[in-house]
């Protein structure tokens, strides 16, 4: 094999425009698209290397580094934290490989842990610290020195701390980078941190699952994929949405013959994989659930030893879904009886290694915690929890924390949910301080801290989320892209990625105890600096030196990990230290506990009657889609997370722009083309960005489908601006679940308009 | 001497695409190009489907019409395991073989020359596998010598029903989808 040598000036790695798109839809990487680019010359001498990029990244040392090194750190291109092996060659970052030791990644990592290298390349990415310079939103910044952009912060969270109390200072944060921010925002005095993986995204589940056997499933999830013999997912389009261990279990189960049950409108991956497809009306899961253990109960098909040992209430609870039957559910799910029936008999054939799938992002319909409850209590009747094949029970290393002195106490409870309007929220909701941000009520909100999470992307109604903003005396921002919460900020703070960094350590709750150590592997290239600096400078100008007695984060690294009895030097060289095995199947001697009200798995929940609420599940009819409209319905692609790796320039070329779907007989009907552009237009009037049409087989005809993340905004993000459309944009309604304060986002409807 | 080939699971591979990122990074392909790719195949009517999912990139073939096509000899087949490669200092850019591709495998890269995938023939002769196959997430790549017969490869050919992409071409491709 020739050396391919490419050398490239700062300039060729700017992006250029991009290849038409001709007629071919880009879901994924298609062939075609190679063959056209070669014919357009001009564009492609221009388009750079994705190769050449890294030259700028690494490049520090005085003498030049040659040779190839690794470095083991664990991933942050999405929350899962896979561990890791990164590849540097001649300084610069060449590749990115799982660590073999990493239970995690298993050796293996997903596209986007691959296509990690592009974060560090792109040239979008955040340079140095901003300031608005103009009126918000509006994106117009001067570049400032760090002291400069820290001054300015720190003097205007004392004013606010002044003027309404440290309460009135809120974060925004999502995943283990936000650890030190967290840390100061507490040493400040405010007890108001929310992130949108709770309230949009896998709040419900976890507390349907806590309202049932005690306990959450958590993140990584608790399922023993790989052992199940039955797989049920409802929505849950594993593969696409590629959750590294998850999917490579997924495999693994398929690999081993297991019977996989799909539950989707759209006829996913995951569907394409199933024995049987079922292709429910949205929004009827519930009903489903509750004939499957009609069926389950009334056929005698369940656990019964399990269910005796560990329920409680069970025959108020068989009561009460005596009446849903298959013949019931039929016309509300349009799944036939029989098909019900005989997925019902699969599941209990197959029982306890049988898996229904908790789902992850589960903010649908409002009532959502009631339908993850029936999941969780359709798994009880099958005996999976605590058993090979359903749910492991989590465990952990033990490595102490770092021993700070204690936080203030805020004289104010937390804003985000005042009198405990929603009784069950186990986190605080983002939507909740957005509220009070806007109302001033329990009290006011002044400054908002936004660690990694594009909150106009993750939260519905951005409507809501802009007013909000305006009501502000600050917003900082603090991430490595510039998203689109980052056009609205203040004050913009460049964070390295995950690659140049260390991070707090991941000390997992997972199926083998394990720590992890994220590492820097190459420098940054510009003037970014790490969450925990950025975190630390702040306290410091904040006058909270005290709670920073470390200086760097190394000394923070060894300190928890001496005090555990593990060596620094060996984490380094491993990326992974390993804990002894612990039982993690009630069966191999883990303890069968749940701590509910009852002590034992309430099938029937005092909890929630005493709160008002169905103590067991009921099934409500959601709103249709008026006539000519459509559900909108969204989720993910195995090559992005969220909307932070559209500009990622390895991911870009994975999948440039999203598609909607819709049914081809619907899109025949209404005249539109495959591959054309059409714009959605919901029932508010909001008119989406143009995004191209899917005609396909693969979806029901009351509604369509789009991946989350695209329909970029922010100008900054060049190779993302304008290319697909935002499902964020089109969510301005939103049904909040009662319990938690979910907000369920599939609760819009589109009509479609060709685009001219 | 061997002669390379793969088995490819369609059952497991949910194209997520990992190979073409891996293929990206292991063998810095310039952007808005790719030496492999995914091809989704639905067939039937809603809800009743089918869909193959396919990790697809130049087959390697025993008859390959690019390497008899070349005018200068830059196309051709590797004594190494039968890898078909192309000698960018021979090659002028032709694009013959690009039309002589049943598989529309092979593209000009940005200096010049047909470009496509090589079989990671260096990883391979350090004994590894290709990038696309090590990274793999859900194992359903196998890469082996198709003339040995107690290769893994060939035990996952001979496991289940497969087929070859566009065999009257008659190229005789060396990548295999089982089904």
């Amino acid at each position: 094999m020739p050396a391919i040598v490419l050398v490239f000036t700062s300039a060729r790695i700017r992006p250029e425009p991009r290849v038409p798109l001709g007629t071919v839809i880009m879901i994924t990487v298609s062939r075609r698209r190679f063959l056209q680019i070669s014919g357009t010359t001009a564009g492609l001498a221009a388009a750079g290397s994705v190769a050449g990029g890294l030259a700028r990244g690494g490049a520090v040392a005085e003498a030049p580094e040659t040779g190839v090194r690794t470095v083991p750190t664990y991933c942050d291109i999405c929350f899962w934290k896979c561990g890791a092996i990164a590849y540097v060659r001649d300084g610069q970052l060449w590749k990115i490989e799982g660590n073999p030791a990493d239970p995690l990644s298993r050796g293996r990592l997903c596209p986007r842990g691959t296509g990690g290298v592009g974060a560090h390349v792109d040239p979008d990415r955040l340079k140095a610290p901003l300031v608005r310079r103009q009126k918000r939103g509006q994106e117009e910044w001067a570049e400032v020195t760090w002291d400069e952009a820290l001054n300015v912060v720190a003097e205007k969270l004392q004013k606010i701390k002044a003027e309404y109390g440290p309460e009135a200072v809120a974060l925004f944060s999502h995943g283990i980078g936000g650890t030190f921010l967290k840390h100061t925002l507490r040493a400040f005095g405010t007890p108001n941190m929310a992130a949108p993986s709770f309230a949009q995204c896998r709040g419900p589940r976890d507390v349907g699952f806590a309202l049932t056997f005690g306990e959450e499933v958590g993140s990584p999830e608790r399922t023993d994929i790989r052992n199940a013999r039955c797989l049920v997912l409802i929505g849950s389009h594993l593969g696409e949405n590629m959750h590294n261990t998850q999917a490579q279990e997924f495999a693994e189960a398929i690999g081993a013959g297991a019977s996989i049950i799909v539950v989707d409108p759209r006829f996913s991956v995951a569907a394409s994989k199933a024995k049987h497809y079922l292709p429910i009306k949205p929004g009827a899961d519930l009903a489903l659930l509750l004939a499957w253990m009609n069926v389950l109960v009334t056929e005698g098909l369940y656990d019964k030893e399990y269910v005796d040992a560990h329920g409680f209430g069970f025959d108020t609870f068989k009561a009460e879904i005596a009446s849903s039957t298959p013949e019931w559910a039929y016309p509300e799910t349009g799944i036939e009886p029989s098909v019900i029936r005989e997925t019902a008999r699969e599941m209990a054939r197959h029982r306890p290694a049988t898996l229904v799938h908790p789902g992850r992002h589960a903010t649908w319909y409002g009532d959502d915690t009631q339908r993850s409850r029936a999941i969780a209590l359709l798994n009880a009747l099958l005996g999976s929890w605590g058993r090979k094949g359903g749910f492991w029970k989590p465990v952990q290393m033990t490595v102490p924390g770092y021993p700070y002195p204690p936080y203030p106490k805020p004289d104010k409870g937390k804003v985000d949910n005042p009198n405990g309007k929603y009784p069950f929220a186990s986190e605080a909701l983002t939507t909740g301080i957005r509220e009070a941000t806007i109302t001033g009520a329990p009290y006011p909100v002044k400054g908002w801290m936004v660690y990694a999470t594009n909150l106009l992307q993750a939260m519905p109604d951005q409507r809501e989320t802009i007013r909000a903003i305006q009501a502000l005396d600050l917003l900082v921002v603090v991430d490595v892209i510039p998203s689109e919460i980052a056009g609205w900020a203040d004050v913009v703070l460049p964070e390295t990625t995950y690659l140049e960094r260390y991070d707090d350590l991941n000390v997992e709750w997972f199926r083998e105890p394990f720590v992890a150590l994220r590492q820097p592997v190459v420098h940054a290239p510009h003037a970014q600096k790490p969450n925990w600096w950025i975190a630390r400078q702040l306290a410091l100008r904040l006058g909270l030196g005290a709670y920073y007695p470390w200086t760097t984060i190394e000394e923070y690294l060894d300190y928890r990990l001496t005090k555990a009895g593990l060596s620094f030097d060996t984490l380094k060289k491993q990326g992974i230290i390993h804990g002894e095995k612990q039982p993690v199947f009630f069966d191999e001697g883990a303890e069968a506990s749940f701590p509910t009200a009852s002590r034992k798995i309430d099938f029937y929940s005092t909890t929630l009657r005493e709160a008002g609420f169905d103590p067991v599940p009921k099934f409500t009819r959601p709103e249709p889609p008026p006539e000519g409209s459509f559900r909108l319905l969204f989720g993910r692609a195995p090559m992005h997370s969220f909307s932070r790796t559209q500009s990622n320039p390895i991911l870009h070329d994975g999948m440039s722009e999203n598609a909607v779907w819709v049914n081809v007989h619907v899109a025949t009907r209404l005249g539109l083309t495959d591959g054309a552009y059409v714009r959605l237009r919901n029932q508010d009037g909001v008119l989406s960005a143009r995004i191209r049409l899917k005609a396909t087989e693969r979806i029901r005809p009351d509604c369509v489908y789009m991946v989350h993340g695209f329909g970029h905004t922010s100008k900054r993000l060049t190779r993302a601006l304008g290319k697909g459309a935002s499902d964020a944009q089109l969510v301005t309604r939103y049904a909040t679940d009662p319990l938690m304060g979910g907000t369920g986002m599939n609760v819009n409807f589109v009509t479609l308009e060709a685009e001219a | 001497m061997a002669r390379y080939g793969m088995v490819i699971d369609t059952r497991k591979c949910v194209g997520c695409t990992d190979c073409v990122v891996a293929c990206k990074t292991e063998n810095q392909v310039p952007e808005g190009l790719n030496r492999d790719w995914i091809t989704d195949d639905a067939t039937g009517s809603f809800p009743t489907l089918h869909l193959e999912i396919r990790t697809e990139r130049c087959n390697h073939c025993d008859n390959p019409p690019c390497v008899a096509c070349c005018p200068t000899g830059a196309s051709h087949v590797d004594p190494f395991g039968a890898i078909v490669l192309v000698t960018p200092e021979m090659c002028i850019g032709c694009k013959a073989c690009l039309a002589s591709c049943p598989y529309d495998a092979r593209f000009v890269h940005p200096d010049g020359y047909a470009d496509k995938c090589t079989f990671c023939i260096h990883r391979v002769k350090d004994g590894l596998d290709p990038a696309c196959v090590s990274v793999c997430p859900t194992h359903c790549m196998t890469f082996g010598d198709l003339d040995d017969p107690n290769s893994e490869v060939n035990r996952q050919f001979a496991s289940r029903p497969h087929h070859a992409l566009m065999p009257a071409a008659g190229t005789e491709p060396r990548i295999f989808y089982l089904t």
